[in-house]
């Protein structure tokens, strides 16, 4: 049984590491891009924004299962197989880069405009402007969503035994529902809940540590001040 | 330095147009502080805007420098290489400060010299005789957050200033002050205007900061430029608005048979004591009512409403006096006997 859930924790992980990493490498462009095309944006083009809108919103009501089955040809292009943990891969990062590219357009929809103005009169052009202020400004928001985006593809890759690709969710499914295994599945319910925990806690951590760094309104302002009083002591 | 020429622009959103500017003309000097006065809604904001072409402008022109910068926009919302140098070249300073809160005071004020393309060390040494410049120098290592609203504009005004540019821009830049904090900016402002020579092109709502630090000054109203011209010529205009809420004067006569007068010291006529000689020469008692002086570079500058015994005939012989002194000198509530006296 230990090695059992050993592999299959191992799996998992090698699962939604791989896809999370894709999944920020192409959601990210997307999302900025998704901000930069609309109405009033840097790059203004209603038509690229209308597609690229489209296919988000289509690619993000499928359902996973059907995405993985859809994309099977893709995947064996991809990755040589249809099977196993580097095929799940593929449909997992396909699924996560439109749902993590909504999340980084509302987070970098909240930038101050004043900055992107600011860095224009000193003669950025866009790039500059994304480069220097979009995603430095927008990175605590940044780190929780793509914490949100590593839970739900912890959650997506319970499906992903179905393409023999192991993983904690398949253990749960496979032993414990299907076989009655009810401890069992307890056990990769619990191991599940305190992985999630731990990366919800440090994705939540890092972001606030930038945040305070910034400090807009964090939510403790006594700490602040104390930080505040460190940082000048150091200066001195 | 910075020219606009029938500057339109006009706002269209779901087939209902707006005028924000309605054909503005400006001309400031070189080396001049420059306000723009005018309620919210004036299209003081469009304006300045227009000036760096944050805002393209619907029609006209702005030289600033001697460059034409509304030919090197091109077309499409996109700013080109060329509009990007010169923009460079302009320093601007916003109401809410718009530093980078995830960057520290130097690091912000390095931004424009990373765009610029300077190598890491010349940029810290950059970044840091600037924040020396304004007096900040110990909180290069803070983050914005942690400084005052002075301070946040201290280091805006720093940052504009890193490219080295002969025009400054400030949008309502101490209007997010308290009144203390809003002195010593404005005092930065004139220091580096009298260093730098720099000229600085101001928008504000405050009549105050006009009157502090500015040369001359343009009142705006519905999209046009109503006013416009140096402190002393505005003075120097009948019934000039600006002028009468730059030197605001009160008062009423106390009693039927006295004449009031509006006194206007304005130019190189008000180095004189005129009141004392006044009372000297003809023997009457003077009530001063109100005044609104100031003192710039020696000159008084303002307007003094003053009171005489005796009504208009019984006076014409001291008014004759002032204006011979080379002041200006209205008859309060007697309009009629005004244009007579005139003649």
């Amino acid at each position: 049984m230990q090695t059992l859930l050993t592999q299959a924790c191992t799996d998992t992980l090698y699962m939604v590491g791989w896809s999370t990493l894709v999944a920020v490498a192409g959601g990210l462009p997307l999302g900025i891009l998704l901000v930069l095309t609309d109405r009033g944006g840097l790059a203004q083009n209603i038509l690229a924004n209308k597609v690229i809108g489209q296919i988000v919103n289509v690619a993000r009501s499928m359902p996973f299962i059907i995405l993985m089955v859809a994309l099977m040809g893709f995947t064996r292009w991809v990755t040589g197989t249809s099977i196993g943990r580097e095929a799940a891969i593929v449909p997992l990062a396909v699924g996560a880069i439109p749902f993590f590219a909504r999340l980084v357009e509302t987070a970098v929809r909240e930038v101050d405009g004043g900055l992107v103005e600011a860095v224009q009169s000193m003669g950025g052009n866009t790039w500059t402007v994304v480069r220097k202020v979009l995603v430095p400004e927008a990175l605590p928001s940044l780190i929780a969503s793509t914490t949100t985006t590593v839970v739900a593809l912890i959650g997506y890759s319970a499906m992903a035994g179905t393409v023999g690709a192991g993983g904690l969710g398949d253990i749960a499914i496979r032993y414990g529902y299907q076989r009655f295994q009810t401890e069992l599945m307890w056990v990769t319910v619990a191991i599940l809940a305190v992985v999630i925990s731990l990366i919800q806690f440090a994705g939540d951590h890092a972001a606030r540590t930038l945040h305070h760094r910034g400090g807009r309104s964090g939510p403790a302002p006594r700490l602040r001040l104390l930080k505040a009083a460190t940082t000048d002591t150091k200066t001195v | 330095m910075i020219t606009t020429s029938d500057l339109t622009k006009v706002y269209r959103s779901r087939g209902r147009a707006v005028t924000a500017l309605d054909g503005v003309d400006l001309h400031v000097r070189e080396g001049e502080v420059y306000g723009v006065i005018g309620q919210s809604g004036a299209g003081k904001s469009s304006l300045i805007r227009c000036v760096n072409l944050l805002e393209r402008p619907t029609a006209g022109t702005v030289t600033v420098d001697g460059t034409d910068l509304t030919a090197l926009a091109g077309r499409g919302p996109r700013a080109g290489r060329e509009l990007r140098r010169a923009r460079s070249r302009i320093g601007m300073v916003f109401q809410h400060f718009n530093l980078l809160s995830s960057r520290t005071v130097r690091d912000n004020v390095e931004l424009p010299l990373e765009i610029l393309g300077l190598s890491g060390r010349e940029r810290t040494r950059k970044a840091l005789d600037l924040l020396d410049l304004v007096g900040l120098a110990d909180k290069a290592r803070s983050y914005p957050a942690q400084l005052s609203g002075g301070q946040k504009q201290r280091v805006g005004i720093a940052r504009a200033l890193a490219g080295e540019p002969r025009v400054l821009l400030s949008d309502e830049a101490t209007s997010a002050l308290d009144p203390e904090t809003t002195r010593s900016v404005l005092q930065l402002l004139r220091d580096l205007n009298r260093q730098l020579g720099l000229t600085v092109l101001l928008i504000t709502h405050e009549m105050d900061v006009v009157k502090s630090i500015c040369d001359s000054a343009a009142l705006m109203e519905n999209g046009r430029v109503v006013e416009s011209g140096t402190v002393s010529e505005l003075l120097a205009t009948p019934g000039s608005a600006l002028a009468s809420a730059l030197f605001p004067v009160g008062g009423e006569a106390s009693a039927e048979d006295r004449t009031v007068l509006d006194v206007t010291f304005h130019g190189e006529a008000a180095t004189q004591p005129v009141v004392s000689q006044l009372s000297r020469t003809y023997n009457i008692d003077i009530s001063i009512l109100g005044a609104a002086l100031d003192t710039v570079g020696g000159l008084q500058i303002g307007r003094m409403r003053i009171e005489l015994p005796g009504r208009y005939e019984d006076n014409v012989v001291p008014i004759g006096f002032l204006r011979e002194q080379g002041l200006q000198i209205d008859v309060v509530g007697e309009p009629r006997l005004v244009r007579e006296g005139a003649k």
